[in-house]
């Protein structure tokens, strides 16, 4: 039996799927911003993708200047609200806390950093002046973290900037890819309108570019053009019975529940494949709708990619793990109905379920690439990139999981920004 | 086992604890529940010619987590009638008769102090207690702190009082006032049996920086009030040993200020109080925590093997000795217990930009402990005082313990500096980096201002 209870309405989507980083309160914050160190040179700083000045953002809180806070954060990161809710803090600013190595908790860096910026968007408080147009325009392929944080600090330097999402909504997988328990929907895209009315970049929604004749376009029109499109769908097992109504990929779930909520059904039993981040999500996600859910996995427990705090998040919601277990074939009779693993000794087991998400990768967008004349990709479809974000054609510049091949929002942050810089460095 | 039980000039009580002249011993309703909770005795609000207060009275000074670090009150003497008052004391000293009852007083003509001191005498207090202290409001009206400035009267009117006391007399003395010890003997010289201290200090405790007025606010208003609480504890503390320390002062003393755990009071006693007076920590938590502070002094003094509170009173005074008595050849130098450290790095900032440059870092990025560089360790402690880890930095002594030279030896042996660049300047050669070397120095990516 699962543990959840299918939610039939909103409010019971939002209890099932109630926020594990809830935002501070005010008496909150004021308390857990006391107890900061403040440390030399601190480790969280230099855990932090970004570089967020965390000792100062967290004095600037306790000595009640929220905003100042707020702008020490947007300083480092433009997505510092979404940072704060979906980094893996546990491995970065809050695992490097000195107080670990004394068994006592570590600073709540994550969720202070949201309350902070979390009221500079609710008071639409603007920080940054942008600078005169220098009559350069940058084109941005992907509304997602890498595309709007370079898209911010271009605005900033006087750049002109259009962002072309073929997708309805910016803030790429943190409105689409996150789980919901991490952030909702809203928070995701308050942060997306704040930042867009100060840095006055536009966005075209619904715009794919596919053909030869999009790309010369942008290529004639811009200066330069920066990808950040991210990866593409999931990739195939080329099992048997792949086709079957009821295989979904992570991703596509993921994306469904975010934009759907209640409205989507899962089933009673479901069967994950994956042992990476977005398959525990997946994972988690279909126990929280109440579903039973096994995580079956082709290699052991300790191999697994993903978080350890991500697996334990999903044991805590009723998700039960496979080891050493690969898919052989999914069965069904036009729909779902089982799927056969072999274990490592060989032996093959079935397992009865009326749903199989695919947790096992995703594809890169190389038909969009391939448009790109001289523009290289590694064996596995990376974009390669030089250490200023540059890639083999001059003119473009590329960042984000297109690049690294699926990391943290954080760290497409980052890199968004910094190949921005590199682009104010070479047009100006 | 721990005998509590005190005779402070003849005022006896089952223990130490007093609650100080303040709000909570405003009525005897609050009294009689603070004894039954297991106060030793209470000092009323003090008693006159009733006032009128304002509206707000308190200020807090917060640090960090910590509410009430500092607190402040601009809230006068008793605003209830004296007969009430009267009444009050009389139930409670029935209801409880060996508790001790002190009657604080603050009024203003010789027939005046004549007059209210038979009243509290015929309602039963155990003793009286000049309030000559108060900071704010009544000093303007030529009582309280204005009074207790001033050594002669404070003298004259301590010798009214005596005209007609029949019970002891405790003199109130107020930290206002550049050395506390002239009051404490102006007391004695009045005839009073003992002395409390310190009553508040006068303070603005904060300003509201978007109104432009400090707190408590009256009206868009404020007016400097009385400092108390926690923070006060160290001056508290100074002045305690001064009067206790000097050759005039042998009356009782009460100690005042900040005290708010047995550990607080037995500080207090070792400095030379006879009982401890509290207000700020009951305000703060309530009488509730008197039961903290009997089971903790009860507990030190087994452990110690103390049988009555005369068997430590006053034992860290004689450890007090002039800065030019100290012993020059003791000499410590920190040690960081690496098992312990967790590599915060604040002993190191504070050494390095607040002391005296004795702790490194290591060139290897990922060990994020600091070393000590013994030769260039003053000693100063501050390193740890810094350091959020419990005993984790200690001091360690390093000269053998055989010599003993003071600054006073010193000087009449003629070893001391002189002149403006003598030779035997303690930091003549002590390292210290070239100025410039500052500029150069490696330092975190957000350490200056963007």
């Amino acid at each position: 039996m699962s543990e959840y209870k299918t939610p039939q309405t909103e409010e019971e989507f939002e209890k099932n799927f109630s926020q594990i980083k809830p935002l501070m309160s005010q008496t909150e914050a004021y308390y857990e911003s006391s107890r900061c160190l403040f440390c030399y040179d601190a480790p969280c700083v230099n855990a932090c993708p970004t570089g967020i000045d965390i000792p100062l953002f967290i004095r600037q809180i306790n000595a009640k200047n929220e905003m100042g806070a707020a702008k020490t954060i947007y300083d480092s990161n433009y997505f510092g609200y979404a940072c704060g809710k979906v980094c893996p803090t546990e491995v970065l600013c809050e695992g490097a806390c000195v107080y670990n190595h004394s068994d006592v908790m570590p600073i709540a860096i994550g969720r202070l950093q949201s309350f902070a910026t979390g009221k500079a968007i609710s008071n639409d408080k603007k920080f940054y002046t942008l600078a005169n147009s220098n009559g350069k325009k940058v084109a941005i392929i992907g509304a997602g973290p890498a595309g709007i944080s370079c898209a911010c600090e271009l605005r900033l330097h006087g750049f002109e900037v259009d962002v072309f999402e073929a997708k309805e909504k910016p803030s790429g997988l943190t409105v689409h890819g996150v789980a919901p328990y991490k952030i909702t929907n809203d928070e995701a895209l308050n942060e997306m309108e704040y930042l867009q009315k100060q840095f006055g970049y536009k966005v075209h929604y619904n715009k794919t570019i596919t053909t030869k004749e999009d790309i010369a376009l942008l290529e004639k029109n811009y200066d330069t053009i920066f990808i950040a499109i991210g990866l593409g769908k999931t990739s195939d097992l080329k099992i048997k019975g792949e086709e079957l109504e009821n295989v979904f990929g992570a991703v596509e779930f993921v994306e469904q529940l975010r934009m759907n909520h209640h409205k989507i059904t899962v089933p009673k039993k479901v069967v994950v494949l994956g042992g990476g981040n977005t398959a525990m999500d997946a994972a988690s996600e279909c126990a929280r709708m109440g579903a039973e859910v096994i995580l079956a996995y082709r290699r052991s427990k300790e191999e697994m990619p993903a978080y350890n705090f991500e697996y334990e998040l999903a044991k805590t919601v009723g998700v039960a793990g496979m080891f050493n277990f690969t898919p052989v074939e999914i069965l069904g009779n036009g729909k779902v109905s089982g799927i056969k693993l072999k274990s490592a000794d060989g032996t093959e087991h079935t397992l009865n379920c009326d749903w199989v998400v695919k947790g096992t990768g995703q594809t890169k967008q190389l038909d969009l690439l391939n448009l790109i004349g001289e523009l290289k990709t590694d064996e596995k479809g990376k974009i390669i990139v030089n250490e200023i974000f540059q890639t083999t054609n001059k003119k473009y510049f590329a960042a984000g999981d297109a690049v690294s091949g699926g990391q943290e929002v954080v760290n497409a942050v980052a890199n968004g920004k910094k190949a921005a810089i590199a682009i104010v460095d070479l047009l100006k | 086992m721990a005998n509590l039980q005190t005779n402070f000039a003849g005022i006896k009580s089952p223990n130490p604890f007093w609650l100080a002249s303040a709000p909570p011993t405003n009525s005897g309703y609050q009294i009689m529940k603070a004894f039954d909770a297991g106060w030793g005795g209470a000092v009323w609000k003090t008693l006159g010619v009733p006032v009128v207060n304002v509206s707000s009275r308190y200020g807090s000074l917060n640090y960090r987590d910590t509410r009430m670090m500092g607190f402040n009150n601009i809230e006068l003497i008793t605003d209830r009638p004296l007969k009430d008052n009267l009444r009050e004391i009389e139930e409670v000293k029935k209801r409880f008769p060996n508790h001790a009852v002190i009657a604080s007083l603050m009024v203003e003509t010789k027939e005046e102090w004549h007059a209210i001191m038979r009243d509290v005498t015929n309602a039963g207090a155990d003793g009286v207690e000049l309030n000559f202290g108060c900071p704010h409001g009544m000093c303007e009206r030529g009582m309280g702190s204005a009074v207790g400035q001033e050594p002669k009267i404070l003298k004259m009117i301590v010798e009214w009082v005596k005209e007609v006391a029949t019970i002891p007399v405790i003199v109130k003395l107020t930290p206002n006032i550049s050395d506390i010890t002239r009051l404490a003997v102006a007391a004695v010289e009045g005839g009073g049996d003992a002395i409390s201290l310190i009553n508040t200090i006068q303070s603005i405790i904060g300003v509201d920086i978007d109104n432009f007025v400090p707190y408590p606010i009256v009206d868009g208003k404020s007016t400097n009030g009385g400092y108390c609480g926690p923070a006060v504890k160290p001056i508290a503390m100074n002045m305690l040993k001064n009067c206790a320390q000097h050759p005039q002062v042998k009356i009782p003393i009460s100690g005042i200020g900040g005290v708010e755990n047995w550990r607080d009071a037995v500080e207090f006693i070792l400095l030379g109080a006879s009982s401890v007076q509290v207000c700020t920590a009951v305000m703060h938590y309530g009488f509730g925590i008197i039961r903290e502070m009997i089971l903790g002094l009860e507990q030190y003094m087994d452990e110690k093997g103390f049988k009555t509170l005369d068997d430590f009173r006053g034992k860290a005074l004689p450890n007090i000795v002039h800065w030019e008595d100290l012993n020059m050849k003791y000499k410590v130098v920190a040690d960081i217990n690496e098992d312990k450290c967790i590599g915060c790095q604040l002993c190191y900032t504070a050494c390095e930009d607040g002391a005296h440059q004795a702790i490194g870092l290591s060139d290897d990025l990922l060990n994020r402990k600091p070393h000590i560089i013994e030769e260039n360790c003053v000693g100063c402690n501050l390193c740890s005082v810094v350091c959020p880890v419990e005993d984790c930095i200690t001091m360690q002594r390093k000269d053998d313990g055989k010599e003993n030279i003071t600054w006073k030896e010193r000087t009449l042996a003629g070893d001391i500096p002189e002149t403006f660049n003598d030779e035997l300047a303690g930091g003549l050669h002590h390292w210290v980096p070239e100025p410039v070397d500052a500029l150069s120095k490696k330092i975190p990516l957000h350490y200056k201002v963007k």
